[in-house]
C-alpha cells in the first residue's frame, strides 16, 4: 500500500514540477500572434465553407491580414462582412466577387436518401441530422446554403431550394439590384400560380 | 580520458543508434529530405537526448531506486522526454519559426523517438555513472546527427540524379539507408573487445 502511495506521490510530484517548468517556459517563449488575424477571424461567419478559396475562415483571415487576399471573398458573410473587413483593414470596400444570389437552402429528398451520412460530415454548420441507414434531413434555420453537401451525396438526393423569404427577415430591396429583380421574379411566379 | 574517448567513439560510430541498433528510423527517413531541416532536427535531438539521459539517470538514482519504484522507469522516462520536447518546441517556435515550419510534425514526434528512450533505458541497464551516462547520451545524439546529416546530403544529391522511375523517392532512400548501415557495420571492427 505504501509502495503504491510512493509511486503515485512521486509521479505526481514529478509531473507537477515538469508542468511548472513548462508553464514558465511558455511565458518566457510567448509568441505574439498577429492580433489582426484574430480580429478578422472574429468578423467572419465561421461556417468554414471554403467558398472564399481558402480551407476555412482562419486561413482566409490570415490571407487578408497579410494582404494576400481581397476583402470581398466571403460569400456567406455577404456585403456586411465585406464592409466590416474593409473598415478594419483600412482599404476601400469592393464589390462582392460573387453575384449576390438569393439565399438557398439544402433539401434532402428523403425517399431517395440511403442514410450514408456523407452529407452530415460535409456540413460545416452541422445543419444536417441523421444516423447511418436512417433518412437525413436539413435543419432549415441552420442551413447557410453553402452547397457543400451536394457534391458528396452518392445518390444526388440533395436539392438546393430557394429559401422562403420570411416576413421578419424581409426588408425593402434597393432598386435595380439583383435581389429586387429576384423578388420581382418571385412575385410574378406567384401571381402566375394564383 | 581514454574511457571518455571510448564511450564517445562507441556511441557515435560503433554502436550507432540509427544504423546498427536501428532505433529512431522514423525521423531518420522523415526529416532527411533537406540538409537544413536535418541540421535543425539534429540539434533538437542532441539537446533532448543529452538532457533526457542525465535527468533520467538522476531520477533513476535518487527517486526510483530509493523508493523501490524501478517498475515505473518507463513512464517516468517518457514523462521527462515529453516535457523536454515540449520545452524545445516552444524554444524553436520562438527563436526560429522557419525551422519550426520545416520540422513540422517531426518536432513533437521526438517524444516518441525510440532512440531517446533507448538511450535512457540503456544507461540504466548498463549501470553507467552520471558522467558516462551524459556522455553516452551526447555521443548517441552526435551519432544520430552525423548519420542524419550525411543521409540528408546523399538524398539531396540523389534527388537530382537520373534514376529509374521505379526507384525514385522512398525506395532509393531505403536502399541508401541500407548501404549506409552496411558501411557503419564496418566500424564494429574498430574496437577489439
Amino acid at each position: 500500500m505504501t509502495g503504491l502511495l510512493y509511486a503515485l506521490a512521486s509521479l505526481g510530484a514529478f509531473a507537477l514540477v515538469a508542468g511548472i517548468v513548462l508553464a514558465i517556459a511558455q511565458k518566457v517563449f510567448h509568441i505574439e500572434g498577429d492580433p489582426m488575424v484574430d480580429k478578422l477571424d472574429a468578423l467572419l461567419p465561421q461556417t468554414q465553407c471554403g467558398q472564399c478559396g481558402y480551407p476555412g475562415c482562419k486561413p482566409y483571415a490570415t490571407a487578408v491580414a497579410c494582404g494576400e487576399a481581397d476583402v470581398n471573398h466571403c460569400v456567406p458573410g455577404g456585403e456586411r462582412t465585406m464592409l466590416q473587413i474593409a473598415d478594419l483593414m483600412g482599404v476601400e470596400p469592393k464589390d462582392l466577387e460573387a453575384e449576390p444570389v438569393a439565399p438557398m437552402l439544402a433539401f434532402v429528398r428523403e425517399d431517395e436518401c440511403i442514410g450514408c451520412t456523407l452529407c452530415i460530415k460535409a456540413c460545416p454548420v452541422d445543419a444536417i441530422i441523421g444516423a447511418p441507414k436512417q433518412y437525413h434531413t436539413v435543419i432549415a434555420d441552420h442551413c447557410t446554403g453553402c452547397t457543400l453537401c451536394v457534391e458528396p451525396c452518392p445518390v444526388d438526393c440533395i436539392d438546393m431550394l430557394m429559401k422562403p423569404e420570411l416576413i421578419e427577415h424581409w426588408s425593402w430591396p434597393l432598386p435595380d439590384t439583383k435581389r429586387a429583380q429576384l423578388g420581382h421574379e418571385r412575385r410574378e411566379q406567384h401571381a402566375g400560380h394564383g | 580520458m581514454t574511457e571518455i574517448a571510448l564511450i564517445l567513439l562507441s556511441s557515435v560510430l560503433v554502436n550507432n543508434f540509427v544504423l546498427t541498433k536501428f532505433l529512431g528510423i522514423c525521423p531518420f527517413l522523415g526529416t532527411s529530405s533537406k540538409v537544413e531541416t536535418a541540421v535543425g532536427m539534429s540539434f533538437a535531438v542532441m539537446f533532448v537526448m543529452t538532457v533526457a539521459s542525465t535527468v533520467s539517470w538522476l531520477v533513476q538514482q535518487y527517486v526510483l531506486i530509493p523508493l523501490e519504484l524501478e517498475y515505473l522507469q518507463t513512464i517516468f522516462f517518457i514523462l521527462i522526454i515529453a516535457a523536454l520536447v515540449q520545452f524545445i518546441e516552444m524554444m524553436i517556435h520562438k527563436t526560429s519559426p522557419v525551422l519550426y515550419q520545416g520540422l513540422g510534425i517531426f518536432l513533437p514526434l521526438i517524444t516518441t523517438n525510440c532512440a531517446v528512450l533507448g538511450v535512457a533505458i540503456l544507461n540504466v541497464q548498463q549501470e553507467q555513472t552520471f558522467l558516462t551516462s551524459a556522455l553516452y547520451g551526447f555521443g548517441a545524439a552526435v551519432g544520430f546527427a552525423l548519420v542524419l546529416i550525411l543521409f540528408a546530403g546523399l538524398r539531396e544529391r540523389i534527388e537530382v540524379a537520373p534514376v529509374p522511375t521505379l526507384f525514385k523517392g522512398s525506395p532509393l532512400a531505403l536502399i541508401t539507408a541500407g548501404m549506409m548501415s552496411l558501411a557503419f557495420m564496418g566500424f564494429s571492427g574498430l574496437v577489439k573487445f
